[in-house]
């Protein structure tokens, strides 16, 4: 096509990337194809643009990592089950809120069951009347504290002292026999304890309880 | 002549379908979210990987970007396409993340110059061209991954994002945050690099040497 408009090869090589996207004017693209008609040298850089955005357009030229897709996918698939996703419905809101009501009666459920162990109530009570300072002592893996020297104490090589009332603080019940003057309510309401005692004063009160 | 701009009937098709998908998961079928995506989850790791140039991030990013996509749907609006949408999430949360790396503010110095005066191209020997089958062929894949990789990065993001992932000159710039007419410029010079880094190779270099290049054609 003569369109009266020249162009040299720098402005080819301006102008040969908007040619090929089409975003040149008529002139100056018919003044273009002109030139390539006799120039080897654009005619080369023409060609070889094209090869450029045809080969890296190509599918094949965008690969993934092995395992990609099903990693994506697994990612993909816990969120949507997590259901962690716009609330965009109303029913996506029950999630949440049944997570809560349960948690909610979770709690109410735990506390009235911490309140039908009665002999754990009961020691808590009943060592308020021993004196908040007295030295006690504990034994690893026991949950009792026991008056110092008192025969019931487990292993006796791991001990340490304490006052009672940091022994009540962190969990531990009084021996019920050493502190048995302490505990005037339960030694009279309970019968003799044999020689199972000890045993009882390492981790069965609440069976105790239910002996009552 | 390249018009990546044409929309093909197969894409019309699949463009309906996409619609579809899209509306069953934002009404809350989220299992279909995946197969909405699967079609460009390469295209979103390769923006990844245009961006970041390490797989681990990349993959990593994909993901990260592709969560996002599926968060924020309910926001997605038809009048843009979904594809150009995802990248776009994609290009942001791989921007964040290089933002966060230390070493980016040196990257990120490289020649402005480069804009302000043409490139000339080296190779003016008649042009061989590299047939797309060569691309089964992994070297070669191999070879145009580390063309790509040895450009500046604005000249990278540009030409990843307009001739790989083929989006339109407007969604390139709107994706950057840069002007049309930047990524024009841009877009010529990295096309006219990759041509040249291609083109030495071709006659005595890396393509020359690969088996099938002697009319020993595998495809």
């Amino acid at each position: 096509m003569v369109t009266g408009e020249t162009v040299n090869c720098e402005r080819v090589w301006r102008e040969v990337s908007n040619y090929l996207d089409g975003d040149v004017d008529p002139t100056l693209r018919g003044a273009m194809e002109e030139h390539f008609r006799t120039c080897k040298r654009c005619t080369s850089v023409l060609e070889g643009m094209r090869n450029v955005i045809r080969l890296y357009g190509d599918e094949r030229m965008m690969e993934v990592p092995a395992g990609f897709s099903r990693r994506l996918e697994k990612k993909l698939a816990q969120t949507a089950r997590a259901g962690s996703r716009p609330w965009s419905t109303w029913s996506a809101w029950l999630v949440p809120v049944a997570a809560l009501a349960l948690f909610a009666g979770g709690l109410r459920l735990a506390n009235s069951l911490t309140v039908t162990y009665p002999l754990k109530s009961e020691h808590a009570q009943l060592a308020h009347d021993i004196p908040p300072d007295m030295l006690v002592v504990v034994s690893a893996d026991a949950k009792v504290f026991h008056a110092a020297g008192c025969s019931f104490i487990h292993n006796k090589d791991k001990t340490r002292t304490l006052t009672a009332k940091e022994a009540i603080r962190e969990g531990y019940v009084p021996c019920l026999r050493c502190m048995r003057k302490y505990l005037q309510t339960a030694s009279a309401e309970r019968p003799a304890a044999g020689s199972e005692a000890d045993a009882d004063a390492d981790g069965n009160q609440g069976l105790q309880g239910t002996g009552q | 002549m390249a018009q990546p701009d044409v929309v093909l009937n197969p894409e019309e098709a699949g463009a309906t379908r996409e619609q579809e998908l899209i509306a069953r998961v934002q009404r809350g079928q989220n299992e279909l979210f995946y197969e909405l995506v699967q079609p460009y989850e390469r295209r979103v790791y390769a923006a990844a990987m245009a961006i970041l140039r390490n797989e681990a991030d990349a993959e990593d990013c994909a993901q990260e970007a592709m969560l996002k996509a599926f968060a924020n749907l309910r926001r997605f609006r038809a009048e843009s396409r979904f594809s150009t949408w995802l990248i776009q999430i994609t290009v942001n949360e791989a921007l964040m993340r290089r933002r966060r790396e230390r070493t980016v503010a040196m990257e990120g110095l490289d020649d402005r110059r480069d804009e302000e005066t043409d490139y000339v191209p080296r190779d003016f020997a008649d042009w061989r061209e590299i047939p797309s089958e060569a691309l089964e062929r992994k070297e070669v894949r191999e070879r145009l991954a580390q063309a790509l990789a040895s450009l500046d990065r604005k000249y990278r993001e540009v030409f990843v994002l307009r001739d790989v992932e083929q989006l339109n000159i407007q969604e390139t710039a709107e994706v950057l945050g840069i002007s049309v007419a930047s990524v024009k410029t841009r877009l010529l010079r990295a096309r006219l690099m990759l041509r040249d880094l291609l083109a030495g190779g071709w006659e005595q270099g890396w393509f020359s040497r690969l088996p099938f290049a002697k009319g020993n054609k595998p495809w």
